[in-house]
């Protein structure tokens, strides 16, 4: 038993030091800005004391690495600095002011993580049970009509892009039949069921490119499965086709349909960001598009680490729970 | 009340499907084939007929009676769609080479209709400057101007599809969209294969510290979302470029060539890796072949259907990429028409659907014509993908 | 219907779908058995043995259908049985055995949960009883440690062990019939005996009729009471063992039978003087950390032929990887007339690596599936002998004759429009087109169907005494080093254990582990297993690996 643990400690070590590089990336990445913040913020006619200051404030005099191992402390504590654009740098024509009292990235992004969680949310709980319960139907049933007529539907479902798709949802379930509102106003405060109301257009639409993907993986796992010889060995001992699946294909199919899901909670990150953007939903996914517009980079980079860390994360977990499924590592010889 | 007639027709589609499949084995059919075809038939294939008999009985319901404006044009493409297809394949098995007709034999009608549909999309983005009306940029006194040329309803007959906020001719532009976002799509993808190949293969082939490196950097370049990463880079790329909206443009055909070279690199690899390792590639090395000998005339003619039918999909993901930067406003930039961005200007008259149904179909036109392209192309991917895999077994 | 018949099928046609068609597979096929009968069925790839094997027990395959005939067990009709009734006989009264027990046990479950299955889901025994029975089974067919082998998962335990522990899964519920689909292919000639016997014992014990699947006509001459030939989902002929050993009717079965009588004069004996062509002289080797080979040493003589015997991970391959400079040896030398040769084959010069040649194995990997056979061939002819054009075109004819193959109909096909045999041909010409001295055949038969390999042997015999060329001849197939070997190299663990003489080899006194090797090869006779087994007072205690 202790080579899996080992093994799983392995994983979970090249996990952090992924995140660590990614860190390192994003970092790097945004210091390949030209000039320097200070600048960029207060624009042509500064005057120098006034960017110095900023410069002073923000701790850009310092030395890139030690800015990032900063970053980096501050991060790790849950401090991901200022927003530029909450900052109210006005107030550097002369005297320094002191930074306190402004809203911090971490302040302005934590409640748009709940609202984009909850909407993450919602499209998995619909579209994981969905998914694997078509795609096994799909592949018990493959080259048959029903399974071509599924094939079609979810390629050109995959391959639209997310906006084609909401604008559909839009004109079918919210303008022609007002049943859910086109625009997802979310706020602090609200019930569960009017949340969930206002969040049902943005998830469905991910609910249907994620269904797609999940269903086209799920259905080439099973019939994979389904071909292996101790499948046939079940059937030629005269077990039910139920029991086939319960005993027989589900253990061994946990490791790949778990691997799907992983794979496609880790692209309804992505896909977030433009529903957000589509139906004003107030979540990361927006706020990051916004702030690259305006170029604050620090919520930019936040944003920015946010999505790695959790696209990572639901990489680890899929692989942990693989290694844990796998029986040759659990029994070894 | 609505639940209660759904189970009620999902438990009478279940009770048919048995009496459908009961009924099938009872009679002698004069053809053996549907005999053994019953005797065979699963209950949940029975059902399965009758159920596909409601789905086309509630279409018709729906078409002819509620007649609902948008299902009844939805239909109407999806005939339009496949009958093009249907004839388009019919005409492919008659005419052309010997080897063409034989292609045409075994493809699907899907797959038809998606080479068709590549076909055209080819020439509206070769001959844009030919078939559009105007120029791309070409600005008209007449703004906002209805879809449909009847000036009674807001339209004029100058512009088929109406004008844009700016006076600007939306067929016009709906055209040179092609032109533009598909042709920066195809430049991109190309460039990532380039770069993507080159790198699969050599590691594949050399082994050792070029393949670790290669192949590290591509992990962690792959650990960051890539649209996330893309918008990160651009954000950058956006503030080195200032004002010069072409080189924020070539920014971002570099940027998603090289995010994007990554799935073609390890895709490029493990194929790579799969035809190393065979015994001609050995044969061929103990023969003493060049490096570049191996790399293009053995391992690469083996590999150009699974990377074809990848070009296929990378493309559609660097075309989705693009539209969907271009949609949030940091891609393609104006003056140059692009579907992404026409999608968000015009994303408003959805709301005008109930009144005014032609109009809402504008940004739907747009998006539906990103929609449609893709989805030919991932036909087309799936026939390959399907008849490469067949013919190994 | 006849009442002594416990199986009972006639006019059995089935289709298989392939490009949206059915095509029929087997065409009206045959077949009874009686109780405890053993039934044995034999033909090549492609004859649908394992398809009727299966379509006896009611069982059709996804993507095939039966399209004709009747098939009655015990008197149920199985074609037009429903699903329920079909699955109540399954397991119960008619099991199987598949040819690979490693892919047909799941790899999720322990074994004795998964031969417990069927009698508790039939209602034959409860989960106690049943795990009783299954330990009493294992030691019956003399599994190791009997009490304990059930409880370890299928990849904890070796492949001839599975297919013994499968054997006893089959017949947990005391079946009436048993399909057996070649359940020792996949094995070891040394462990093939153990499951042989086994099966053989278990069978009489419980008085078990079988239909037993297989290739080999030795195997099937053990293990059953009568046979029947088949040849592309036609019968061809059908008799008791004995008889059809010794008196065949058809010619078909003729030629299957005088396969192994094909041998070679033996050449006289090489003066010590002479320098051999190839020599290996103490050569060790390793992949990564994992020694492969130990101080091997042999010679191989100009025009004559070494068979290099031994079974799976015994050092064969790499030792022929070790000749061509593939794998450099760690310690040691290859010398190439005399003369030592560079370790790896990038160091070499052009004529060394022109003049040793490789033949492959699988002839599918071995020809680059996007070339035509003018390619393929002309490629060695134009870069070592440095003809182009019209040259280069003739002598690929010619070579092409040399191998028996018309070069017009042939010669810009590619290789997946040839059969498994002329692959193997084109293989054998692309190594002729370099013209080498010294060419490595490895187990360039076994791949094949017994009379195509013997057409290969054949012509590598002939191209032997027409270019007096040398060969390596790797295999693990004792049938073929008789055919066709004039010195013979036994391997074992990457070591050589004996070596010498073809004649010699085959006469004892043999090294134990030759003598085991020669003495597990199954012959043409009905008494030989018994024979064996008498003689050798099999060890009961087999090894645990």
């Amino acid at each position: 038993m202790s080579s899996i643990f080992g093994i799983i400690l392995r994983r979970i070590v090249l996990g952090v030091l992924t995140l660590f590089v990614v860190s390192l990336l994003i970092f790097a990445s945004v210091n390949m800005l030209p000039g320097d913040f200070a600048q960029a913020i207060l624009g042509q006619g500064a005057t120098p004391e006034a960017v110095e200051s900023i410069r002073e404030d923000l701790g850009l005099n310092k030395h890139p690495v030690q800015r990032y191992l900063d970053w980096l402390g501050g991060i790790i504590q849950g401090d991901f600095g200022v927003s530029f654009a909450q900052a109210n740098f006005a107030e550097y024509g002369g005297t320094s002011v002191e930074l306190g009292g402004i809203a911090s990235v971490a302040d302005q992004l934590a409640p748009r993580f709940k609202n984009t969680m909850f909407l993450a949310g919602v499209s998995a709980a619909i579209s994981v049970p969905l998914s694997v319960m078509l795609g096994i139907l799909a592949a018990l049933y493959s080259n048959s009509v029903f399974d071509r007529a599924i094939n079609i539907s979810t390629l050109s479902s995959i391959s639209s892009p997310e906006f084609f798709l909401a604008y559909i949802l839009i004109l079918f379930l919210a303008v022609l039949n007002p049943i859910f509102p086109s625009l997802s106003n979310v706020y602090e405060g609200m019930t569960f069921w009017e949340k969930l109301d206002r969040t049902m257009l943005p998830a469905l639409t991910l609910t249907l490119i994620v269904t797609a993907h999940m269903m086209r993986m799920t259905r080439a796992a099973i019939i994979n499965l389904m071909a292996s010889p101790y499948i046939e060995m079940a059937r030629l001992k005269g077990t039910a086709p139920l029991m086939i699946i319960i005993r027989h294909a589900l253990p061994n199919s946990l490791a790949p349909i778990i691997n799907v899901i992983a794979l496609n909670l880790a692209y309804l990150i992505t896909g977030v960001v433009v529903v957000e953007v589509v139906f004003v939903y107030p979540g990361i996914g927006q706020l990051f598009v916004d702030s690259v517009k305006v170029r604050d980079i620090p919520i930019v980079q936040a944003c920015c680490l946010i999505f790695a860390a959790s696209y990572i994360l639901l990489n680890l977990l899929a692989d942990i729970m693989t290694i844990l499924s796998n029986p040759r590592l659990r029994h070894p010889k | 009340m609505i639940l209660v007639y759904l189970i009620i027709s999902i438990v009478g589609i279940f009770a048919l499907g048995w009496l459908f499949r009961w009924t099938g084995q009872k009679i002698s059919w004069p053809k053996e084939e549907w005999n053994i075809y019953f005797r065979d038939m699963s209950y949940l294939v029975g059902v399965g007929f009758i159920f596909g008999v409601a789905l086309i009985l509630f279409t018709l319901y729906v078409y002819f009676i509620l007649q609902i404006k948008f299902f009844v044009w939805g239909v109407q493409l999806l005939v339009i769609c496949g009958v093009s297809g249907y004839i388009f394949r019919f005409l492919g098995r008659r005419i052309g080479t010997e080897g063409s007709r034989k292609l045409f034999r075994s493809m699907p009608v899907t797959a038809a209709f998606g080479i068709l549909t590549v076909i055209l999309y080819a020439l509206l983005a070769v001959f844009a400057d030919f078939i559009a009306p105007y120029e791309q940029d070409e600005i008209f006194e007449v703004i906002n101007a209805l879809p449909g040329g009847n000036p009674d309803l807001g339209g004029d007959p100058r512009f088929l599809l109406g004008t844009d906020q700016l006076g600007r001719d939306l067929l016009t532009r709906l055209i040179y969209g092609a032109q533009n976002t598909v042709g920066i799509a195809f430049a991109t993808t190309v460039f990532s294969f380039l770069i993507g190949i080159t790198g699969g293969f050599l590691a594949a082939t050399l082994g050792g510290w070029v393949d670790q490196v290669l192949s590290r950097a591509v992990d962690a370049l792959m650990a960051i979302p890539q649209l996330i990463f893309a918008l990160l880079l651009m954000t950058i790329a956006t503030a080195w470029a200032g004002s010069n909206k072409v080189m924020i443009m070539v920014y971002m055909v570099l940027i998603i060539a090289v995010l994007d070279s990554t799935r073609v690199y390890r895709l490029s690899r493990a194929v790579g890796l799969n035809i190393v390792v065979m015994d001609f590639i050995e044969a061929a090395k103990v023969r003493g072949e060049t490096l570049r000998y191996l790399l293009f005339r053995e391992i690469l003619p083996n590999a150009m259907a699974p990377l074809l039918a990848e070009f296929g999909l990378r493309f559609c993901f660097v075309f989705l990429t693009i539209s969907a930067l271009s949609f949030l406003g940091i891609g393609i930039q104006p003056p140059l028409a692009d579907w992404g961005t026409m999608v968000r200007d015009l994303a408003q008259f959805i709301n005008f659907a109930a009144f005014s149904p032609l109009t809402a179909t504008l940004p739907l036109l747009a998006a539906g014509a990103i929609a449609l392209l893709t989805v030919a192309v991932n036909f087309i991917v799936d026939w390959v993908l399907h008849k490469s895999s067949g013919l190994k077994s | 219907m006849d009442d002594q018949n416990l199986v009972l099928v006639k006019n059995l046609k089935i289709e298989g779908l392939a490009d949206e068609k059915w095509i029929p597979i087997v065409n009206g096929i045959d077949l009874h058995l009686k109780k405890g009968e053993v039934l044995g069925l034999i033909g090549e790839s492609g004859a649908g043995k394992s398809t009727i094997g299966l379509a006896a027990m009611g069982f059709t395959r996804e993507g095939c259908r039966i399209s004709g005939g009747e098939i009655y067990f015990d008197g149920i009709d199985l074609v037009n049985a429903d699903a329920k009734t079909k699955r109540s006989l399954l397991g119960k009264r008619i099991a199987y055995v598949a040819q690979s027990a490693a892919a047909g046990f799941n790899p999720a479950h322990r074994i004795i949960d998964q031969h417990t299955e069927g009698p508790v889901q039939h209602r034959v025994m409860s989960v106690q009883e049943s795990r009783n029975d299954a330990i009493e089974l294992y030691r019956k067919l003399q599994l190791p440690s009997p009490k304990e082998i059930g409880f370890r998962y299928p990849h904890q335990v070796s492949g001839g062990q599975l297919q013994r522990a499968m054997t006893a899964m089959a017949m947990s519920c005391r079946p009436d019939m048993i399909v057996f689909d070649e359940p020792t292919t996949a094995l070891d000639v040394t462990t093939q005996i153990e499951v042989l016997s086994a099966i053989r014992d278990i069978v009489e014990q419980f008085d078990t009729a079988a239909i037993y699947i297989t290739h080999d006509l030795a195997v099937v001459a053990q293990m059953a009471d009568r046979v029947k030939v088949l040849l592309k989902g036609d019968q061809i002929e059908e008799a008791d063992t004995v008889t059809m050993l010794s008196d065949p009717q058809e010619e078909y079965t003729k030629s299957l039978w005088a396969v192994r009588t094909f041998k070679r004069p033996t050449k006289p004996m090489v003066s010590s003087t002479t320098t051999p062509i190839v020599s290996l002289k103490g050569v060790n080797a390793s992949y990564g950390k994992t020694p492969v080979l130990e101080n091997v040493n042999f010679n191989i003589h100009p025009g004559r032929t070494v068979a290099v015997v031994g079974e799976s991970g015994s050092g064969k391959s790499t030792a022929a990887r070790c000749i061509v400079g593939l794998l450099p040896p760690t310690a040691g030398d290859v010398l190439f007339n005399g003369i030592p040769l560079p370790a790896h084959y990038k160091k070499r010069t052009k004529q060394d690596l022109q003049k040793i040649q490789m033949i492959y194995q699988m002839a599918d990997t071995a020809l680059n599936p996007r070339k035509t056979i003018f390619e393929i061939i002309g490629r060695p002819v134009e870069f070592f002998l440095g003809l182009r054009g019209k040259e280069k075109r003739r002598r690929v004819e010619e070579l092409m004759e040399q191998i028996e193959m018309d070069p017009m109909t042939y010669i810009d096909r590619l290789p997946s429009e040839l059969s498994g045999g002329q692959k193997q041909r084109i293989g054998i010409a692309r190594a002729l087109a370099s013209e080498p001295s010294f060419i490595i055949c490895d187990e360039v038969t076994s791949a094949l169907d017994q009379l195509v390999a013997e057409g290969i042997l054949k012509l590598l015999a002939n191209l032997q005494d027409s270019f007096n060329l040398s060969y390596m001849f790797i295999t693990h197939d004792l049938a073929t080093v008789r055919a066709i070997a004039d010195e013979v190299v036994v391997m074992k663990n990457g070591e050589v254990i004996e070596q010498g003489l073809k004649d010699d080899m085959f006469q004892p006194p043999h090294h134990p582990y030759t003598e085991l090797l020669l003495s597990s090869v199954p012959e043409m006779d009905t008494t030989w297993l018994d024979t064996l087994l008498e003689s050798r007072q099999v060890d009961k205690t087999v090894q645990n690996h």
